[in-house]
């Protein structure tokens, strides 16, 4: 542990360094890919939606030693034709899934279901969604995702720069593509649980970076002054200097939502828990990635092409590059308080 | 500039704001007691029970008719019929406005089939004859013969009205499936009165206007009045025509809804023109609600079942208990990580957290009794989820101590400049956080609202947490020798931190 602090004292002050913007096209490059390989899955497998997207019912009847075909003959004896998912879902449950259901046919399966398994009625778990239903819940979610992103760019160009805005949603946006692609291609079940994960994570993601670009700010306010670095060599440094923090973040938030992930798809089988705790630990994967690695190259990149900071590239690189950047984290305001003896600065034998 | 005089004022006075803090504390805690709510209500995915989400079947071009006074109309009906089911904390609401507007229907318990097909019906407005009438509650003798015209009404009949107590909230549930072809009994819809009634002579739909008006040269008294299509025109007229010279109570026409007799005037005249006014001692909102039943009844809004949602009993203890053991499991890695990568550090965040805990909990216990919140399992996620939120508070604010002391400064002025940039960093992201909280609160449908809900209330008792006792209890282990002479299992000890100690040579 202490030797993780150690890096986080060295990546602090630069001596450590990993250089996030000038590799930024090889970060890009992995990014596009696999963009390109979501869309891809995207176009041709598609999403798998759960039924409350597209109408349908479910049936979930608990019984020790049910099996599936018990299951296939209860749909029989209902007289269902149209094509049924059966599944087993943890060691007591079975599942039928069929299309949307009139009330009559549903009350019939129902009925077939508890003679079959020798349950009553009212133990079998039921769910129901009617086919505009499914199209109401698709718009809210979309409605919702476009608000969000609306919303919370307007409020980062004001609390921060726009640049720093639109990197930050490009970002998001990033996510939300690669997320997407993720359940296409693994085909997992998406359901409205899934979708308020996912709104969950895109907030998680814009709260990483705002906190990346806190410090971004905070290190160039004043680098045209100083010269001493150019705007990459300074949200370079910041990007360092958050990386413990942001991975403790991770590990952090990763835990609870990795004992929902557990306790839900472990214990439960299926169901809200693990569709709302698998959609956040893939997209708080993503967003860890992309706040790095994605949105503030990217920043660096659009602020390096205004003149004052092209101005100080070329200062910075006539003065001979960045061996200074430690000394050029002065601390902003000193407190007045009196140093001690066992405070004062001592000069440390490096170099 | 404040800010700096501000984060002065709380170092000098940690132990202030943590005496406010406590007072918080025990005033909640004795209006949790006050107040009587000693357990956390939970939503039917966790204990069990029946839910159905209705949503208005629109015909193409109908759309501007669905009107929220029409749903609201619904509702009533509905919850009129699912209260006479007895099921204690049954709950009717609707929610949205316009053609959206949907109607959840909750009732715990395993209700089941019976609720869904009691509340998928339509209810039907129809206007029929009285044939007789009689106080609300059962009588042992049927009622007198000579009363009743024998042509219509049946002794069956008669004694089913006789033994009809409309007193019990079964006989008030209206069930939209009175047959309009025949003579039927029935309540009035408070319970005081019961009538025999003919077959329907009009219909609801018959009704192209009704409003509720003030007569202001006759007393100022409230009136309802009726205007018929062409078909109501002639079929009220004709009844009309027929009942007025009948003695009452056979000159009375009785408005039915869903089966229970909303109002039954007595027809003074013949009314050919289809125009009709109803008078009677009716006070502002009777007369309102008369019209709006009979707006209702010229569109009787048919419902589709968007969603239908049962959970056994069994499976709610399972999701309740899943849940609970989710949010120990992730309560107990994330204190331990910050206690092993934080140390000393660490208690502070363990603190913090049950702090956070308790306030969540009693929050919990006493929205439920003033707004009637219920925790459902996404709920439950939705304050898993907040832990690492509130986690990373910690750690933003940690990681800004351990900077400043890298940067050569003592832990007492490390804890304060630290904090005033800390501060901004959680404020902007809990603010984030609490955006995506609110959008999703309104767009989501159904369950999923409980995660918006809890996440974006632990969300802001983070905020107070972070600034009430966080705060101020860093500050104060700032002051023990333990933290501030740096002791390597502090958490803060420059030397394992790697304090950078050649920079304030620039300052």
């Amino acid at each position: 542990m202490s030797k993780f602090s150690g890096l986080g004292g060295r990546l602090h002050s630069g001596e450590t360094s990993i250089d996030f913007i000038g590799k930024r096209r090889r970060w890009y490059a992995l990014s596009g890919l696999l963009i390109i390989a979501s869309i891809a899955a995207l176009s041709l497998q598609g999403l798998h939606l759960g039924i409350e997207f597209k109408g349908g019912a479910s049936y979930t009847v608990t019984k020790v030693g049910s099996t599936v075909a018990q299951a296939e003959t209860a749909l029989s004896t209902a007289g269902i034709a149209n094509e049924a998912i059966i599944q087993q879902v943890g060691t007591d449950k079975i599942r039928v899934q069929t299309g949307f259901l009139s009330s009559d046919k549903s009350n019939a399966l129902q009925d077939s279901l508890a003679s079959t398994f020798g349950v009553s009625i009212d133990s079998i778990d039921t769910q129901i969604i009617g086919p505009s239903w499914g199209k109401e819940i698709t718009r809210k979610a979309l409605y919702g995702l476009i608000g969000f992103i609306a919303v919370v760019m307007l409020y980062l160009a004001m609390a921060f720069e726009p640049k720093m805005a639109v990197a930050a949603i490009v970002a998001v946006i990033h996510d939300v593509f690669i997320t997407v692609g993720i359940y296409a291609l693994v085909g997992f079940d998406v359901t409205p649980a899934t979708v308020i994960g996912f709104l969950t994570i895109l907030g998680y993601s814009l709260y990483d970076t705002v906190v990346v670009f806190d410090k971004v700010r905070e290190n160039t306010r004043s680098v045209t002054a100083t010269s001493k670095m150019t705007y990459s060599q300074a949200a370079n440094l910041a990007v360092n200097q958050t990386l413990v923090r942001s991975a403790n973040t991770s590990i952090m938030a990763l835990l609870p939502v990795g004992s929902i992930l557990f306790v839900g798809a472990g214990l439960l089988g299926a169901g809200t828990l693990k569709d709302l705790s698998l959609a956040l630990f893939i997209g708080l994967a993503t967003g860890a990635y992309s706040s790095i690695f994605i949105a503030t190259p990217l920043l660096a990149v659009m602020r390096e092409r205004e003149p004052a900071m092209k101005a100080l590239a070329k200062r910075v690189n006539a003065r001979g590059g960045s061996q200074v950047l430690a000394s050029v984290i002065a601390p902003a305001e000193i407190v007045g308080d009196k140093r001690g003896p066992r405070n004062q600065p001592k000069r440390k034998g490096r170099k | 500039m404040s800010i700096s005089n501000k984060s002065a004022k709380t170092a000098a006075r940690p132990g202030r704001t943590l005496v406010i803090l406590s007072l918080l504390m025990l005033a909640l805690l004795a209006s949790v007691f006050i107040s009587g709510a000693t357990e956390v209500r939970l939503g039917l995915d966790l204990r069990g029970g029946t839910s159905v989400t209705l949503q208005p079947r629109i015909a193409p071009g109908e759309s501007g008719k669905v009107t929220t006074e029409a749903i609201d109309q619904a509702v009533s009906i509905i919850r009129q019929r699912v209260n006479s089911l007895g099921v204690a904390e049954s709950e009717v609401a609707a929610q949205g406005s316009g053609t959206n507007r949907q109607i959840i229907i909750s009732i715990p318990g395993d209700a089941g089939r019976r609720v869904v097909e009691l509340v998928g019906q339509t209810a039907e407005l129809r206007f029929r004859q009285v044939l007789a009438t009689a106080p609300g509650t059962a009588s042992a003798a049927p009622a007198d013969p000579t009363a009743t015209p024998a042509a219509a009404v049946t002794p069956e009949l008669n004694a089913q009205f006789a033994a009809l107590d409309c007193t019990k909230a079964e006989n008030l549930q209206g069930t939209g499936s009175d047959n309009a072809e025949s003579p039927i009994i029935a309540c009035d819809r408070n319970g005081g009165s019961k009538y025999i009634l003919d077959k329907t002579e009009v219909l609801g739909r018959q009704v192209s206007k009704a409003t509720a008006g003030i007569d202001q040269q006759g007393g100022n008294a409230w009136y309802v009045s009726l205007v018929f299509n062409d078909e109501g025109t002639r079929a009220f007229g004709a009844i009309t025509a027929r009942v007025t010279s009948l003695t009452s109570p056979q000159n009375q026409v009785a408005i039915v809804l869903d089966g229970l007799v909303v109002s039954a005037p007595r027809i003074n005249e013949a009314i050919p023109s289809g125009n009709a006014q109803i008078t009677g001692s009716f006070t502002q909102v009777e007369a309102q609600d008369l019209a709006n039943v009979l707006k209702y009844g010229a569109l009787p809004l048919a419902f589709d079942r968007g969603e239908v949602q049962q959970v056994s009993p069994t499976l709610g203890a399972d999701q309740l208990n899943a849940g609970l053991l989710a949010g120990f499991l992730g309560l107990a890695l994330v204190l331990l990580y910050s206690l092993l990568y934080y140390r000393g550090l660490g208690i502070v965040s363990v603190g913090s957290l049950l702090v956070a805990g308790g306030l969540v909990y009693m929050f919990f216990l006493l929205l439920g009794k003033w707004i009637g919140f219920t925790l459902t399992l996404a709920g439950i996620a939705g304050a898993i989820v907040a832990i690492g939120i509130t986690a990373d508070s910690f750690i933003v604010y940690f990681e800004r101590i351990r900077d400043e002391v890298r940067e050569g400064r003592s832990l007492r002025s490390a804890v304060e400049t630290g904090w005033v940039r800390a501060r901004r960093t959680i404020i902007v992201a809990d603010f984030v956080s609490i955006i995506a909280a609110a959008l999703l609160y309104f767009f989501a449908v159904g369950g999923v609202r409980g995660f918006a809900f809890t996440l974006g209330l632990t969300t802001l008792v983070d905020l107070l947490v972070v600034f009430a006792f966080t705060k101020p209890l860093t500050t104060f282990l700032a002051r023990l020798k333990f933290f501030s002479s740096g002791h390597s299992l502090s958490g803060v000890s420059p030397k394992s931190l790697g304090a950078l100690l050649h920079v304030t040579k620039e300052a």
